[in-house]
């Protein structure tokens, strides 16, 4: 099959990929950009694990093929914390030890950046309706749940502060 | 889990996508959010040679209040039609069966017009753009035309469709003042297809049902509307009883089918219940009569 040129912006930065137009877009990610952060579990949309944000909305990045992806911005978990320093939501997870093997939390991090950003005042069933597009098989989930609420309430304050 | 392999395209008019849709035929598959499809491909339920994408087609995204009616553009993401402050005054049934659709994430990606054109039987937007008589507006190579959606829904996961033709716009009637709505869906793990659901509204004049309609889905090939059954109650008490009465009606006048995993006692069950609960819901502070 023939492969296609195309550039995927990611993280702001370009790059090029000669791929089949059937490749997954998170495989794009891993492979061609050597982006590593984003996760691959079912690949059929279920577990959220290579959720990535596309012109700052969450997406399943297995649900979309690189060639879908070339005139988007993509946003992946290498690009959520800033200068070494962790995003509040990072920040909230690792206190709250909200991961164990961490393999679903690239995809909650990128799931709950937007989330957060759209309802910045969400209840704990909010949160949890919205994490139900993100298994995971450590946790239980309640600790990812008190760490979302945690990194809410810090980015309202951050937000109210400046 | 890797499709196979298939030929991109991506239009840039409607003209253009439909003379690729007439090329190809059924060898091609058109691609909108891509939240049922892209599973099936990586899946290779579906192993279509040519994909094509929509999503250069900005302008059939979109939601326009043409007075009694709500037009909304096929690439519509449910997102939006969940949080649409038009389509939330115009058909709140609609909004929060979106609402229901998938998690967050999907609905961010899926569409109305690919969710109708999918066809599962079980998903919220052929259940509620049937339930309320919802035309849909299809564009082919010869001009455009539009059906009600109960006849574009033909089968499980089949539509009226041609080769050749897109789901353009879907049009909903917009709610009557005084009509009462809810939507009511039930499945093992949050965010799946509904192993059954039901949709109602309902007019009252004074205490009594002066408009009702049911639809249900998940219990058979295509959403039921359950057009005569409601009629029949319709000047009937709006209380408790009448409630209940229609429960037992309507989980009578399916029939669903023993599968491995949820047997037809189970489902009927489940649609007497699920239909209760949505008319309490309408009827909860209608006036009784004493």
């Amino acid at each position: 099959m023939e492969k296609k040129s195309i550039y995927l912006s990611v993280n702001g930065a370009r790059h090029e990929v000669h791929c089949e137009p059937r490749k997954l877009l998170s495989d794009a990610l891993r492979e061609d950009c050597r982006l590593t952060g984003t996760h691959v579990g079912c690949e059929h949309g279920v577990c959220g694990a290579c959720t990535v944000l596309i012109d700052g909305r969450p997406a399943r990045s297995c649900l979309t093929y690189a060639v879908q992806a070339d005139e988007v911005q993509i946003t992946t978990i290498e690009a959520v914390a800033t200068a070494g320093r962790l995003s509040p939501l990072q920040q909230a997870l690792h206190e709250c030890h909200g991961l164990q093997c961490g393999f679903c939390t690239p995809g909650i991090v990128m799931t709950f950046e937007a989330y957060l950003r759209e309802h910045p005042q969400p209840t704990e069933a909010e949160v949890r309706e919205a994490l139900s597009g993100n298994l995971c098989r450590c946790t239980g989930y309640q600790n990812i749940v008190r760490a979302i609420l945690l990194a809410a309430g810090r980015m309202r304050a951050e937000t109210a502060h400046v | 889990m890797k499709p196979a392999v298939f030929s991109y395209h991506r239009p840039r008019s409607l003209e253009e996508a439909l003379s690729l849709l007439t090329l190809y035929g059924f060898d091609a598959k058109v691609i909108a959010g891509g939240q049922s499809l892209a599973p099936m491909m990586n899946m290779r339920f579906a192993q279509p040679a040519h994909l094509i994408d929509l999503n250069a087609l900005p302008q059939f995204a979109g939601v326009t209040r043409e007075g009694d009616t709500l037009a909304i553009g096929a690439m519509t993401r449910h997102h939006e039609i969940a949080t649409s402050a038009t389509v939330r005054a115009a058909c709140p049934l609609l909004a929060d069966a979106a609402a229901t659709i998938g998690h967050y994430a999907i609905r961010q990606r899926g569409t109305l017009g690919g969710s109708l054109a999918h066809a599962d039987p079980a998903a919220q937007m052929p259940l509620i753009a049937s339930t309320l008589g919802a035309r849909i507006d299809i564009a082919g190579p010869d001009g455009s035309r539009e059906i009600p959606a109960t006849q574009f829904l033909t089968s499980v996961m089949t539509t009226d469709l041609a080769a050749d033709e897109i789901v353009r716009t879907v049009r909903f009637p917009a709610l009557r003042a005084g009509e009462r709505h809810a939507f009511e869906a039930y499945s093992r793990r949050h965010g799946d297809f509904a192993i059954a659901a039901c949709a109602v509204t309902a007019e009252f004049a004074g205490s009594k049902f002066s408009g009702l309609r049911i639809g249900l889905g998940g219990v058979a090939d295509v959403p039921l509307v359950l057009e005569e059954l409601a009629a029949g109650f319709v000047g009937e008490a709006a209380d408790t009883r009448t409630v209940a009465r229609i429960a037992d009606a309507v989980a009578g006048a399916i029939d669903p089918h023993d599968q491995p995993d949820i047997s037809a006692a189970y489902r009927r069950d489940l649609v007497k219940a699920l239909t209760a609960r949505a008319l309490q819901r309408v009827t909860t502070a209608v006036p009784q009569d004493s």
